[in-house]
């Protein structure tokens, strides 16, 4: 098994026609991942690389029964998009998009608790990677190659980092039941402990990486969760230790603001939850190596 | 973005919130008439700089006089003012805001966040006004109000009110005080902002309640849509390094050692910097160059690491993902050539087409280090800085 996407997954592209959904949409089919349509508002009733181009999610829906959707509208638009995949029925979304402002991602986060948990989509980023469950399907933006597949989760931030640690993974032999992003925005539709839980109840996975970065609560979060919840290893890694107080390293939100945001800091409490944390990016393969084999 | 003082002293004010009347000034004579337009006998002379804490600094002047102002003014101007907020090089001061002094009964702190717990904006406040929220958080912590705003529905009049009755604000202030805090919640909400903080909002000694201090932040993103704010953006404040990058479309911010560092992604870097210290060095700088590094975005990547002269070596960390490690390769081989680089230049390539890129890096005939894991890319960078540093007479 995997969590959230599989290749029987029916997928729509949200910026369908754009040139950066259209090419990442191509790779997505490539991997064998089921793109079954794309919307593009007016563009309606036309065809894009073989697959029917709708006016409104709702559409897409009711006509190709798709679950999921990746959105590559641009950032002043996005979150329009976003809310619009919630109240379309779409069940995953995979919001891309870097740049949205940080008030649109409140108000999209209050609109999607208007429906109840069970009917609730879940999002995965702004701002990230994306999604890939190795030769099963990719929502997402990342070089499906160097994941090998396999029965750990990955969880992180950074989209490059995220691939690191896969193609460390890959070099040991270790391979991946799917792979997260959640973006490095500060305010991001799923936490690191939304996607534990999901590994956690996952039984092909066996362990999971999490890789962190500085600023914001959630690693701590996860961290508590993992001590109290999770049966399964987690092996943690938090970048961003040379990194200035006060200063954004790239990602909006990777910003140490307050107190135990700093990556020492985030490492103690991981430390401390019973995580085994990497004593160094490059050493993330080899500490899941040896996770799995105690 | 952070805004001066003065410019969030006008914005909150076109949202209901008391602000001592105050005016602008370039020069001597300048806050001379700013005083004699503002009127009175007691006026505060303030060094607008990007940071706070400038009391402590000597940026702040209390005057009873215009030869005191003229002083203060020539004294200000052209001064680079040092706080723990503008690390140690600080800020030039270019513009001075001249101000009604306040004869203060009580001082608040007000401020109003994004806080990312919650996902909501969080407005704190505390009876202890005029040390910073750290300070209060650590010496008074008991004092600290918040309020949680629901973002469907805004801030409602009663949470400003437990606000202002919390801070145990006579209650013929309370209208005032809700009308504060609205005022600056919706100039949060209007503008886009990422952080409003009225330290301190103090309470006069004749019952009016004013906004001594005024402090903004806003969120880059939003600024598209923000073209009055985005206005108030004042370079000089600025790296002018990090703004150069920001212009091209590159994210840097500048550090203390003497590794300079071009990488991909924002995680990859820290990750890389991380490694580097590790491995027993100090990154230059942060710098993420994004998905395309076109043969352009790195030879814009390589002047922008080589104008910071504490550079003795360059790393280059790569992952193509969307790029391919061949494309990447004779954008490095091309930016060298152009450049003419003199220091040593460690390159490790991975992801997609890794092998061909490796290859045009080995048959360019430059002489640069190869590596092909991170470890070793640190390692070797390190290893070739103190080569360098070595070899040079100090």
């Amino acid at each position: 098994m995997s969590i959230l996407l599989d290749e029987k997954t029916p997928v729509i592209v949200q910026g369908f026609t754009g040139q950066i959904g259209t090419f990442h949409a191509k790779e997505m089919m490539e991997y064998g991942t089921h793109v079954v349509g794309g919307v593009t508002p007016g563009k309606g009733g036309t065809t894009h690389l073989g697959k029917p181009v709708f006016n409104t999610v709702k559409e897409a829906v009711e006509t190709t029964g798709a679950v999921a959707s990746i959105i590559f509208v641009p950032a002043p638009f996005a979150a329009d998009s976003i809310m619009e995949a919630a109240d379309g029925g779409i069940r995953y979304c995979v919001a891309i998009t870097d740049g949205i402002p940080a008030q649109d991602m409140i108000r999209v986060k209050r609109y999607m608790r208007r429906y109840r948990a069970e009917n609730r989509m879940r999002l995965t980023g702004p701002n990230c990677a994306g999604t890939i469950s190795p030769a099963k399907a990719m929502m997402g933006i990342m070089p499906g190659h160097i994941y090998m597949r396999g029965n750990v989760g990955i969880v992180g931030r950074s989209g490059t980092l995220g691939y690191e640690a896969a193609s460390q993974m890959k070099t040991l032999g270790i391979g991946v039941t799917t792979s997260v992003g959640i973006g490095g925005d500060p305010i991001n539709g799923s936490s690191f402990k939304d996607i534990l839980e999901l590994f956690e109840e996952d039984p092909e996975t066996k362990a999971v990486v999490m890789i962190g970065e500085i600023g914001g609560p959630q690693e701590a979060e996860a961290a508590h969760f993992a001590r109290d919840h999770m049966k399964k290893p987690v092996v943690g890694y938090i970048a961003g230790l040379t990194a200035p107080k006060g200063r954004r390293m790239g990602h909006a939100g990777a910003i140490i603001s307050a107190f135990g945001e700093s990556a020492a800091e985030k490492v103690e409490i991981l430390q401390e939850c019973g995580v085994t944390v990497a004593p160094s990016p490059a050493e993330l393969g080899i500490t899941v190596a040896k996770v799995l084999a105690a | 973005m952070d805004i001066h003082e003065y410019q969030a002293k006008e914005l909150l004010k076109d949202f209901g919130v008391p602000v001592p009347a105050g005016g602008l000034a370039y020069s001597p004579e300048q806050a001379v008439y700013r005083a004699k337009e503002i009127g009175g006998d007691r006026w505060v002379v303030k060094a607008q700089i990007h940071s706070g804490a400038r009391g402590k600094a000597g940026g702040i002047k209390v005057c009873g006089s215009d030869h005191e102002i003229w002083q203060a003014a020539e004294e200000l101007l052209g001064k680079r003012l040092v706080t723990h907020q503008t690390g140690p090089r600080g800020k030039v001061v270019h513009r001075l805001y001249v101000e009604a002094a306040t004869a203060i009964d009580r001082e608040i702190y007000l401020g109003f966040v994004l806080d990312r717990q919650s996902e909501r904006v969080m407005v704190v406040a505390s009876g202890e006004g005029g040390m910073e929220i750290e300070e209060i958080a650590v010496q008074r912590p008991q004092s600290i109000l918040r309020q949680s705003v629901e973002p469907a529905v805004g801030m409602q009049d009663f949470q400003c009110r437990e606000l202002a009755f919390g801070l145990k604000l006579p209650p013929a202030l309370t209208s005032q005080a809700v009308s504060t805090i609205q005022g600056c919640y919706r100039a949060l909400r209007d503008l886009d902002a990422t952080m409003v903080e009225i330290n301190p909002l103090v309470m006069t000694k004749d019952g009016r309640l004013f906004a001594l201090d005024a402090k903004m932040a806003f969120d880059d993103n939003a600024l598209f849509r923000r073209s009055s704010v985005a206005e108030l953006r004042d370079k000089s404040q600025e790296d002018p390094r990090e703004m150069a990058a920001a212009d091209r479309g590159l994210s840097y911010v500048g550090l203390d050692g003497n590794i300079g560092c071009i990488i991909n992604g924002a995680g990859l870097a820290m990750a890389t910097m991380d490694m580097i210290m590790h491995a027993g060095g100090e990154p230059a700088n942060f710098l993420d160059i994004g998905g395309g590094a076109s043969p352009e975005r790195v030879t814009k990547a390589f002047n922008l690491v080589l104008s910071d002269e504490k550079v003795q070596t360059i790393l280059v960390n790569i992952f193509a993902g969307i790029n391919r490690c061949d494309w990447v390769a004779e954008g490095v081989v091309q930016a060298v050539k152009k450049i003419d680089l003199k220091i040593p230049l460690v390159v490790r390539l991975a992801g997609t087409n890794v092998e061909a890129g490796r290859k045009i890096l080995k048959d360019s005939g430059l002489p640069l280090i190869m590596a092909e894991t991170l470890a070793e890319a640190a390692d070797k960078a390190v290893a070739a800085w103190k080569k360098t540093s070595a070899q040079e007479p100090s």
